[in-house]
């Protein structure tokens, strides 16, 4: 059975089954821009974190720690609450469209990329703190200067999150509904179809989903090993 | 030599340290200390390690405070840069680390490069220029690292032991450009346990041991007659404790 289920995967997959392609291309549609999103809040968040001292803030750190282990269901939950029809922003009627996945798997890995980020920004920041001092740089001025001298470890932590995000089911599953050609991505199609007992399908979606982030991870090292070289 | 100069200060700033003391977890590691920086010659900070030479110089440049008595600059607060003893370069090319440099001072965007350009060309670093700062040779990275500190266009240039981990020609090529910044009229306050490097740079010497100053004084006067008998040790080459 399970051998039979696994050579109509790759059929499937080598034939580029429509059905297959919509669901992966608004998976990677779907977790790409959260990913971006998320960076764009999350990276100089981090980066303030590790760099400004006011009261507080080591309760939001501990926050931040904390939701890195956000169960991708409560994650979806509370979108699912404020998108709904009684929600606070129930008037967009966002619920069960793509934006609203998007707006959750932004909600569930921006925590990854805060803190990930603090720690990488305050390592840095300790060895290069006395220099930027003493060309008198300002703190809003270090955010930037750090970012990108930390670029290399950044991109390791950006892939933490887009490894999440295109891993989890919960969050997507509950705010998405995976409804047939309009919020249905490889993990949620992975469940119903199993359910279903039609593992031919869940297996194919399970393979491209582990090559792609195969593919996603080895690209990353392939810049991380070439820029190293080149950086020192 | 290309036309770089800086512009010659009409009066050197003072620095005054009063009773200037430094302490951390509850240990005294500097002071009390009373001295005064002024003129435009080279002064070399000695003593064995630990005796204080670098927590003195970070206290100058104002990148710690003292537990206790203040220091101030008499006049005006004059520009400065500092060299530590391993340079602490951006992960960036070496052009790149010399016009973020400018940048921070806020030179226009289109005068940059061709200044960075000027500081490589002016300290032997024009065939680096596109090297990432970090791969370059103990020697090169302490050039660009001078180099940056003379876009600076510092007053006063503090250097912690620029050449403690360096060989005998990239020692040389340092010295050549501290005396650089010498003739351009930038006063030099450096730190060193190099008795020959002291004796081939020093105007003055300040000598320190287990965080007390204990000497203040000429060049010639501390080679020759030191005034204390850990100077005296000191100059022999004895070990120190």
């Amino acid at each position: 059975m399970s051998d039979s289920a696994f050579i109509t995967a790759l059929q499937l997959i080598a034939n580029f089954d429509p059905e297959l392609l919509a669901i992966v291309s608004l998976s990677l549609r779907v977790s790409l821009s959260a990913v971006i999103i998320a960076a764009f809040i999350g990276l100089p968040l981090g980066a303030a974190l590790a760099l400004y001292r006011f009261p507080g803030r080591a309760i939001i750190i501990v926050v931040f720690n904390a939701l890195m282990g956000l169960p991708p269901v409560v994650a979806g939950l509370s979108v699912y609450l404020l998108l709904s029809r009684a929600g606070p922003l129930g008037e967009f009627g966002l619920l069960f469209t793509p934006t609203a996945m998007i707006v959750a798997q932004v909600i569930l890995i921006l925590p990854i990329l805060v803190s990930l980020t603090r720690q990488r920004i305050e390592e840095l920041h300790g060895e290069y703190a006395e220099q930027l001092s003493s060309m008198s740089v300002s703190k809003a001025r270090r955010i930037p200067t750090l970012l990108w001298d930390a670029r290399l470890a950044l991109i390791t932590v950006i892939l933490a999150g887009l490894g999440r995000a295109s891993a989890e089911v919960g969050a997507v599953m509950i705010v998405g509904g995976n409804i047939d050609g309009v919020t249905r991505v490889m993990t949620t199609a992975i469940v119903l179809e199993t359910s279903k007992g039609n593992l031919a399908l869940a297996l194919g979606l399970g393979l491209i989903l582990m090559l792609l982030v195969a593919l996603l991870n080895g690209m990353a090292y392939l810049i991380g090993e070439g820029t190293k070289r080149s950086l020192g | 030599m290309t036309s770089l100069s800086l512009a010659h200060p009409t009066c050197m700033p003072r620095l005054h340290f009063h009773d200037v003391a430094y302490q951390a977890a509850g240990q005294l590691l500097l002071g009390p200390l009373s001295l005064q920086l002024e003129g435009n010659h080279r002064t070399l900070i000695m003593g064995p390690n630990g005796a204080g030479k670098s927590l003195l110089m970070r206290l100058a440049h104002g990148l710690v405070k003292p537990s206790s008595g203040h220091l101030h600059w008499c006049g005006h607060v004059p520009r400065q840069a500092m060299v530590f003893q391993h340079p602490v370069l951006l992960r960036r090319s070496a052009r790149a680390n010399l016009e973020y440099a400018l940048a921070v001072q806020g030179c226009p965007r289109n005068r940059r490069r061709q200044r960075a350009m000027e500081a490589l060309e002016h300290f032997g670093l024009a065939n680096v220029t596109r090297r990432p700062a970090r791969v370059l040779s103990g020697g090169e990275q302490q050039r660009l690292a001078l180099a940056r500190a003379w876009l600076l266009e510092p007053e006063v240039l503090f250097l912690d032991e620029p050449t403690s981990a360096l060989d005998p020609a990239a020692i040389r090529a340092v010295e050549d450009a501290i005396n650089t910044f010498h003739h351009a009229g930038v006063r030099i306050v450096m730190s060193s346990h190099d008795l020959h490097q002291a004796r081939r740079l020093a105007d003055d010497v300040i000598f320190l041991h287990h965080g007390k100053l204990l000497e203040h004084s000429p060049a010639d006067t501390f080679f020759q007659v030191p005034a204390t008998v850990q100077a005296k040790a000191f100059i022999q080459g004895e070990l120190m404790d």
